[in-house]
């Protein structure tokens, strides 16, 4: 609704980002907040969900169908992904999937060096307002996504495959099965804000939603917002790109450098992040039941 | 035919580069447990050391590891105790988690931080004697690299003497193998940790000043030169300065094999294919425990 009433487009832009910001987050939320599973690939699927959509976008395609396609191909590429690198575990899973991201990302480089702009045509009939809409609805689908997930059976199976893989699997629950869920669940998400990335962004070089550090981004703002909460992500997204944003004109980059330090900081003092710290300050106990965050990572137990 | 042979020795002479900067975090992995991916990050800090160095003193790069490699082991130290120390106290598999997560943000700050110092242009050092190669038939020596290549063996075999032959390498090793053990024998294994950790910082601004030296030095070298010690530590294995050099000599060869074969563009997707290959192939991890 802002578009009604904002008329100044730095404001859309900013909003634009922000839901974006919020879509990347959720996805990767899913996967690494939920399922417990740290992916490092996960630009990878942004940038194909965007590659796909934009060539069938500039083929002739309507929009909606070219980001489904982007979201239908990211999530195969999910699935291979997965087929792929789920016999690692923890650690090695995060840097196996790094290493197969930038591979994919020097591929595209490499192939597709040109600059994607968007014919004349279609600048001159931009409309910023319709792309914040599609943002706004994106970023609200991922956290209604997550939102539904969180409560689902597949969710629970998640969460306790999250915990102690193990044990899930001697309770029966499909290791396996559940964390491909999990990415494939998460993969189409990000692949559909590939699409939207393809849809806002004028022009753009085909190699740049592949940057890692799309990926990194979204686990710094899942991490500080409350990393496996609903509304963690939105409230990371949130403080990032306002931060971003704020120290941008003087001090670019230097976002990086207050998120990192603060993620350090989560990790290990404070794993709940920013929903953590609001239900502590509430006098909630913070760590158990729904709102739970990485599971032993922080726990400091020995065993 | 010379144009591959001349590959293959750059090749190489890059390899021990690798070498060098796996063995500091195969020292960390193999002895902490942990995963830190901030070690392309302090690779890069201790290029930028030579170039400043060498910019601001005209400190000859060789000269200056005299000056990096200890103020990069401090700073090793600083990272432990006020980082690391935290995270070694966990379980084995959280412990790994926390380790590469903590990295991850370490790594950004210091890359955030060397931009903002920095600027993120590349750097590189322009010594006399850089240009000039002696020539061997039909291919050539570079000098410059040359001497970085015997200055990373001449590394690599002190860490391997260090580690065989002197009381705080065994402690160092004992603490590596079992850590409870070792404490009950009366090792600090507090401090085995914390020099352990200078030591493979040290290690990595070595190699820091020694790709300052060959190429160029840039902030965005650092997740490149993650990924490279990574590769190797996975090629190699954990337990072995020399294996360790020797995996990092594999991957400089395949990777020149591969430019010679497929152009130079794809030089970076044999390593990274070549890990993930490695990685899945063992399931177990990294050369799963006995």
């Amino acid at each position: 609704m802002a578009p009604l009433v904002v008329r100044r487009e730095d404001w859309l832009n900013l909003g634009v980002v922000f839901f974006l910001a919020v879509a990347l987050a959720q996805s990767w939320n899913v996967i690494g907040g939920l399922a417990g599973q740290v992916n490092l690939g996960h630009a990878a699927f942004f940038g194909l969900g965007a590659l796909v959509a934009r060539q069938l976008w500039a083929a002739g395609t309507p929009i909606a169908a070219a980001m489904t396609a982007g979201a239908a191909v990211a999530t195969t590429a999910g699935l291979a992904l997965g087929l792929a690198a789920f016999r690692l575990r923890g650690a090695y899973f995060a840097i196996g999937t790094l290493a197969l991201a930038e591979v994919l990302r020097l591929f595209v480089a490499n192939n597709l060096s040109q600059v994607s702009t968007l014919p004349a045509a279609a600048i001159a009939g931009y409309q910023l307002g319709v792309r914040y809409y599609t943002a706004a609805g994106l970023a609200l689908g991922t956290t209604l996504a997550v939102g539904w997930l969180a409560a689902s059976r597949l969710g629970l199976a998640m969460e306790a495959v999250r915990e102690d893989e193990e044990a899930a699997e001697a309770s029966g629950v499909g290791g396996f099965q559940v964390k491909l869920a999990a990415l494939a669940c998460s993969t189409a998400l990000v692949g559909l804000a590939g699409g939207v990335f393809a849809f806002y962004q004028i022009s753009y070089y085909p190699q740049h939603p592949f940057n890692p550090t799309w990926t990194f981004d979204a686990v710094l703002i899942t991490f500080i917002g409350g990393v496996g909460t609903i509304h963690g992500p939105v409230l990371g997204a949130m403080l990032f790109v306002l931060l971003r944003d704020y120290l941008a004109v003087r001090w670019a980059d230097l976002h990086v450098l207050v998120f990192g330090a603060l993620f350090v900081a989560i990790v290990l003092l404070l794993p709940g992040g920013l929903v953590e710290v609001g239900q502590r300050l509430r006098g909630r106990p913070g760590v158990a039941g729904r709102g739970r965050v990485v599971g032993r990572a922080s726990s400091g137990s020995s065993t | 035919m010379t144009a591959l042979a001349q590959q293959l020795l750059l090749g190489v002479l890059l390899g021990g580069l690798y070498g060098l900067a796996a063995a500091g975090l195969s020292l960390v992995f193999g002895v902490l447990r942990v995963l830190n991916v901030a070690h392309g990050e302090l690779i890069m800090l201790g290029g930028y050391g030579a170039f400043w160095l060498f910019d601001l003193f005209g400190l000859d790069p060789f000269l200056s590891l005299l000056v990096v490699m200890p103020l990069a082991g401090a700073l090793g130290g600083l990272l432990y105790a006020g980082l690391f120390a935290y995270v070694v106290r966990l379980g084995e598999e959280p412990r790994i988690r926390t380790s590469l997560l903590v990295g991850f943000g370490l790594a950004l700050c210091l890359h955030a931080l060397a931009v903002r110092l920095f600027t993120a242009d590349e750097r590189a050092i322009t010594t006399t004697y850089a240009g000039r190669g002696i020539p061997l038939g039909a291919i050539v020596l570079p000098i410059g690299r040359l001497v970085s290549l015997a200055v990373a063996v001449l590394l690599i075999l002190l860490l391997d003497a260090f580690l065989q032959r002197t009381r705080w390498g065994q402690a160092i090793r004992a603490a590596a193998e079992d850590w409870e053990a070792a404490a009950l024998q009366g090792i600090d294994v507090r401090r085995a940790y914390t020099l352990a950790f200078a030591i493979g910082t040290a290690l990595a601004g070595a190699a820091g000043v020694l790709v300052a030296t060959g190429y160029s030095v840039s902030p965005a070298i650092g997740l490149e030169w993650t990924l490279k010690a990574l590769i190797v530590v996975v090629l190699a294995g954990l337990g072995s300065a020399l294996g360790t050099f020797a995996g990092g000599v594999v991957l400089g060869c395949a990777e020149a094999l591969s430019a010679a074969l497929f152009g130079g563009a794809y030089r970076e997707v044999v390593g990274l294919l070549l890990f993930f290959c490695v990685l899945v192939a063992r399931p177990q991890g990294f050369f799963g425990r006995p």
